[in-house]
């Protein structure tokens, strides 16, 4: 097969090949995964077994071949953050706490991407149980940025978006608890889109903060981002917080033009901190829309500075909760020893010590920091103080939004504050890291819908990304605001150089 | 606020987490940075405002109390550390 197919080739592109009999899937996955042995520096992929996924490809190219209805992905390699429930197939979460672990049941994504007839292209590198901005609070060490190998890919879905950007697959899922699909999509140079809370099933991912997680897609374009995310939306039983909104035919309606095109600047995301070039390129993105006929209005959404307070009590205080469950006794790791090693321990009970030192052991630092900031935040004594207080201050902020949706269709900024960063630049100041997130993460805690589309390049040729946000369960227009842009610029089809 | 060593060794115990005394220092100060930093919430007049623990309104769902397809044993067992042919094994509960 020729090499380059794979190269710059969307889902949309290999689909018309698929179904003109020009490739066949087999032979489509095969150059993927040389191209993943080729590139395995990048860290992209933590498992990846060629035989399950060339056996995937020849069961799609056995029922093309004799007629039978296929799915809308099928033979299309859809590579999976290792957060999602792949059955009998290893997801570890990034994490040594779950290294052995196979789940004996699929997400219900998963479950629709095999009824799509997608190809599950392994599962990629995360931050651990998707804590943090950067992908190297990883147990498998950091993914590399394909545009600079020195330079972190975005977090905590990293490996998702480095493996669209480096051309591993040319589709991807991963999860946004606080901007983890938006962010490293921008500093990757490829699309991300986080859908409303509720829109796409959780169940089967490996929860971290549950009212916050939202599984969604990275793509090369909105036409495969459409495609993606209508194959994965819709009610599920087994999710009580999935939502019974009807899917719209995202691919469809993609090209029409919005109904309105009225589009809001927060002065809010205009601020201290903002790197230069990116406020340049997301002022040109709006230059582009204006002259597209948009009307650009200033709104103010003023709690948006508490935003990463709220979620840094918020989130903790839910994964304090959800990986309680990661004890040693049922599943995850379990230390070998548990004998008193520290002052205090000798008066614990051995089934606490058993717990304490497996935890200690399965689980990174960024991890630990979070579950101890949440159990204190939801301590006696403590719990009205902050984790009360950033609910209502959650509030604040859903309603800034409201206010502001009253006027315009879509409120456009920048995604990340700064290009890609250098690896180990962020590690050792968690309040660093965290304001990697400072735009994105009031769309998690108000629920709303956000994508991130490329919009230029630094002058040293890192991705920059332009978020949109919409109200809730308005991605159909979202995605057709942001096609606007697409269709004007090409910075959609801008690659990396690699070799 | 300020976070003592033994408020943070407190905690760590109720989140069920082993600190070395080296770990213990070093979370102390990065909690307590981030202690001090989340105390802006406190800013905004929220006397008058409802907590919101959802994006979107999420009621109690229920189902119709019919027992439903379980894991088989043998799968529920397959993740254990260490387990018997029917059961997990854990240190022992009782003295």
């Amino acid at each position: 097969m020729n090499a380059d197919l794979l190269k710059d080739a969307t889902a949309t592109a290999l689909l018309a090949m698929l179904n003109a009999g020009e490739v066949t899937s087999e032979e489509l996955v095969r150059g993927y995964l040389d191209r993943a042995d080729a590139l395995k520096r990048l860290n992209v992929f933590v498992h990846l077994d060629p035989e399950n996924v060339l056996d995937q490809a020849r069961a799609v190219d056995a029922k093309r071949k004799a007629g039978e209805a296929v799915g809308p992905l099928a033979g299309v390699p859809v590579a999976i953050k290792d957060v999602l429930c792949v059955e009998k197939e290893p997801t570890t979460c990034g994490s040594r706490m779950l290294k052995d672990f196979r789940p004996p049941y699929d997400a219900t994504v998963i479950v629709k991407l095999r009824q799509a007839g997608a190809i599950l292209f392994g599962k990629t590198n995360m931050d651990e149980f998707a804590m943090g901005s950067s992908t190297e609070n990883s147990a498998y060490g950091p993914t590399l940025n394909p545009w600079d190998e020195a330079r972190v890919p975005g977090g905590s879905s990293g490996g998702s978006a480095a493996a669209v950007a480096a051309d591993l697959a040319p589709l991807s899922l991963g999860s946004d608890t606080g901007g983890s699909i938006r962010q490293p999509a921008a500093v990757c140079g490829v699309v991300g889109i986080k859908p409303t809370y509720g829109r796409v099933s959780r169940y089967g991912l490996i929860a971290f903060a549950s009212s916050l997680d939202q599984i969604g897609p990275f793509t090369h374009d909105l036409a495969d981002a459409a495609l993606l995310l209508k194959v994965i939306s819709g009610r599920d039983e087994r999710d009580a917080t999935s939502v019974d909104q009807p899917v719209p035919d995202y691919s469809a309606t993609l090209d029409e033009k919005p109904r309105s095109l009225r589009i809001g600047v927060a002065r809010e995301f205009f601020g201290e901190g903002l790197d230069p070039e990116v406020e340049s390129a997301v002022r040109e993105a709006m230059r582009v829309y204006e002259q597209a006929g948009a009307t650009l209005k200033e709104v103010s959404l003023p709690n948006s500075k508490y935003g990463v307070p709220a979620y840094y009590i918020v989130a903790p205080a839910e994964c304090s909760s959800n990986l309680a469950r990661y004890d040693g006794t049922i599943f995850g790791h379990r230390a070998e020893d548990w004998s008193p090693k520290h002052p205090g321990e000798e008066d614990l009970h051995p089934l606490v010590r058993m717990m304490m030192a497996s935890r200690a052991e399965g689980f990174g630092a960024e991890v630990k920091r979070r579950i101890m900031l949440g159990t204190f935040a939801l301590s006696a004594g403590y719990a009205d103080q902050y984790y009360n207080q950033a609910l209502k201050v959650r509030r604040l902020i859903r309603n800034d939004f409201d206010a502001a949706f009253k006027d315009v269709d879509v409120i456009l900024g920048p995604t990340s504050p700064s290009p890609a960063f250098k690896l180990g630049e962020r590690t050792a100041d968690p309040l660093a890291m965290y304001l990697s997130d400072i735009y994105t993460i009031t769309a998690n805690l108000a629920g709303i819908p956000g994508l991130s589309v490329p919009c230029g390049l630094t002058r040293s040729g890192l991705p920059i990304g332009l978020q949109l946000l919409a109200p809730a369960f308005a991605e159909e227009n979202l995605l057709r605001t942001a096609r606007v842009f697409e269709r004007a610029t090409d910075w959609h089809r801008k690659r990396p150089g690699l070799s | 606020m300020s976070l003592s060593t033994e408020d943070v060794a407190k905690v760590a115990v109720l989140a069920r987490l082993r600190l070395s005394p080296d770990e213990l220092q070093t979370f102390t100060g990065q909690l307590n940075a981030i202690v001090d930093y989340v105390a802006q919430l406190q800013e905004p007049d929220t006397s008058d405002v409802e907590p919101l623990a959802h994006g979107v309104e999420v009621r109690n769902v229920f189902r119709d109390d019919v027992r439903g397809p379980a894991l088989p044993r043998e799968a529920a067992l397959a993740n254990a550390p260490k387990r018997n042919s029917e059961s997990f094994l854990v240190p022992a509960v009782l003295d």
